[in-house]
């Protein structure tokens, strides 16, 4: 359908509703999408590790790895009210579908999107990781590309008893482009959610995790750090749904915000009835690295059991003057100083991520982020 | 050397230094002493560079060079050092990252090798061994969760790794128990050589039983009142600064 455009098509969400009140879906229901361009072959990271590449939304079967444990795109129902997992369940044409047994340890891997613009396009991948009784699995999530484009992912988790799953994404996009992911984690008994969303590119970007905790012990740890300059707005919204006792859970959001850069976050812990002992915290910190910037913070706890632990917090604050005046004084020129207590700053969020690969490519990122202030 | 002529400041349009006139020759130690509110911190913060303090007249040469137009961390190259009276806490950067960070910046600008992590490993371990210190200072975010002592005691590390021409020490001593105080001593006192100097702020004589300094100045009132040989701290010490002004 080239040249068609959204608003002719679906509603997207507006801010009148509240889980869209602080990003603004306008500028993208104005574009006017065409057919995606033929693929080219993009650059890929130096990260020996098995892959799979996607290229303005088409699997890139050449540049990819043969994994036992992946299967082609299959299209499947959207079962949440989400606006744009149900837009992306409409539209979606390809992704992965990775399926690790029971007790496999499947080590690493990399899942790179690649879009390259001439005319507008969107892509709706659709990704189903599912992960078996104690099975193991590291995902190293790149998005990047040039020009104007959308890339609407919906990635669907299932963790079996046991299981270990730890996502690592790095938001990349260029930076006219949009970026709105959304991932659903279902998390059984004893099994691990562990996700780090690092959001640098874009011009709008979102991020929406929904991670329901399904039996005892289940785990969700979600860290992201939002780096936005210019005009950038970024979102990261997270909601852990405790349905089970004994689970804990942690959302820990870090925004670095120079320029006009706009973040959101809107994190909240539901706790079922049944969830006794439930363990949530959630803290939000933002760093205002000009008068300009903004941050929107949403914090929100629904508690229904009365034997619980639950915490949340949430700064917004500027460099401290007398930590960089200390290390200006040891000789570290300005820069440097603001470069150390960003990358401090930063620290809870990251420190998380413990996958060698996925550190340094990472702390890479911020590095570079930093440098082109 | 450090010779300060005629020194102005305010912070906003509060005037704290009033035309001090001082001069610290290489190779000796000099006190300056003075009641609270005299300026000593103020001058500190004015030699060091922090923004925030306005010179409105007067003039500051370190081995003949104006250094008031110098940013903070070039003064820092040149080989002024200040030891903190509150040292900074600095979670999520490690010890060591900020030590070699520093050192390496300091290095650069003097137009010396930078140092790998396994040569400056090695000069720290044996800084802090002549610093009775722990080896997991170096593991430990800078400063945070350090006992007074332990924030003084990583302050002398910095001196030792950064070797300064011209150390401050804002009221180091306060807080300070008597074999923390010690250590600082020793740290000053390593340091001691025809090519170093030092600017020791203290409210209280008992410093410089263990830094005996060559002369002892009092800062009251924005200005120089008194300068003597390092026995005026005692008389000080017994009779207390009341009527310095008049003297």
């Amino acid at each position: 359908m080239p040249g068609w455009k959204l608003r002719n098509m679906v509603a997207l969400p507006t801010n009148k509703l509240e889980a869209w009140r602080y990003t603004d879906l306008a500028p993208l229901s104005t574009l006017s999408f065409a057919q995606a361009p033929q693929a080219t072959a993009p650059a890929l990271p130096a990260l020996d590790m098995p892959r799979l590449v996607f290229v303005n939304g088409v699997f890139a079967g050449g540049l990819s790895s043969s994994l036992d444990f992946a299967a082609p795109f299959a299209a499947g129902a959207e079962d949440s009210a989400l606006p744009l997992a149900l837009l992306n369940a409409g539209l979606a044409r390809d992704g992965v579908v990775l399926n690790v047994p029971d007790g496999v340890d499947a080590g690493t891997i990399l899942l790179f999107a690649q879009a390259t613009a001439t005319e507008p396009f969107a892509a709706h991948l659709r990704h189903r990781v599912t992960l078996g009784q104690g099975a193991r699995l590291t995902i190293i999530d790149i998005a990047k590309g040039d020009g104007v484009y959308w890339h609407n992912p919906v990635t669907d988790i299932a963790l079996a008893p046991g299981a270990q799953l730890a996502h690592y994404r790095l938001q990349d996009e260029s930076r006219e482009a949009f970026n709105t992911a959304t991932i659903k984690a279902e998390i059984a008994a004893g099994a691990v959610y562990e996700h780090f969303t690092a959001t640098i590119g874009a011009r709008l970007s979102r991020t929406e995790i929904h991670a329901t905790l399904r039996g005892e012990q289940a785990s969700a740890q979600l860290s992201a750090a939002q780096l936005l300059t210019g005009e950038q707005h970024g979102d990261f919204t997270s909601v852990v749904a405790h349905k089970a006792p004994n689970c804990p859970s942690r959302q820990t959001v870090k925004s670095v915000l120079s320029g006009l850069a706009r973040g959101v976050f809107q994190g909240r812990i539901e706790v079922d009835r049944i969830a006794q002992k439930t363990d949530g915290y959630q803290m939000s910190r933002a760093l205002l690295l000009s008068p300009h910037a903004e941050m929107d913070i949403k914090p929100e706890l629904q508690i229904y059991a009365d034997d619980v632990k639950c915490s949340h917090g949430a700064t917004i604050g500027t460099l401290d003057e007398n930590q960089l005046f200390y290390l200006r004084s040891r000789g570290i020129p300005e820069d440097e100083a603001r470069a150390l207590l960003i990358r401090a700053f930063l620290d809870e969020a990251l420190e998380p991520v413990r996958q060698e690969d996925a550190k340094e490519l990472l702390e890479a990122a911020i590095e570079t982020w930093w440098t082109r202030q | 050397m450090l010779e300060i002529k005629n020194l102005h400041a305010r912070i906003g349009e509060k005037e704290i230094l009033k035309g001090v006139n001082l001069t610290v020759p290489d190779g000796e130690i000099h006190a300056i002493m003075g009641p609270n509110g005299a300026g000593k911190s103020t001058l500190s913060y004015v030699l060091s560079g922090r923004d925030g303090y306005e010179v409105t007249q007067g003039e500051v040469f370190y081995n003949g060079q104006n250094i008031l137009e110098l940013e903070p961390e070039d003064r820092a190259a040149a080989g002024i050092f200040l030891a903190f009276q509150y040292p900074v806490e600095l979670p999520g950067v490690g010890n060591a990252n900020f030590l070699r960070t520093a050192l390496n910046a300091v290095r650069r600008k003097r137009g010396e090798a930078e140092l790998d992590a396994v040569a400056f490993l090695k000069l720290a371990r044996a800084a802090i061994k002549n610093l009775s210190m722990k080896e997991d200072f170096l593991k430990r975010n800078v400063n945070v969760g350090f006992s007074g002592g332990e924030k003084k005691r990583n302050e002398m590390l910095q001196m030792a790794l950064l070797q300064p021409g011209l150390a401050i020490l804002d009221e180091t001593d306060s807080g300070l128990d008597i074999d923390a105080l010690k250590i600082v001593a020793e740290g000053v006192n390593a340091l001691r050589s025809p090519t170093f100097a030092a600017l020791v702020i203290t409210h209280y004589q008992r410093l410089l039983d263990h830094i005996v300094p060559d002369v002892v100045h009092v800062l009251s009132g924005g200005r120089i009142v008194r300068t003597g040989p390092a026995a005026l701290a005692l008389e000080l010490e017994e009779r207390g600064y009341a009527g310095l002004e008049a003297a």
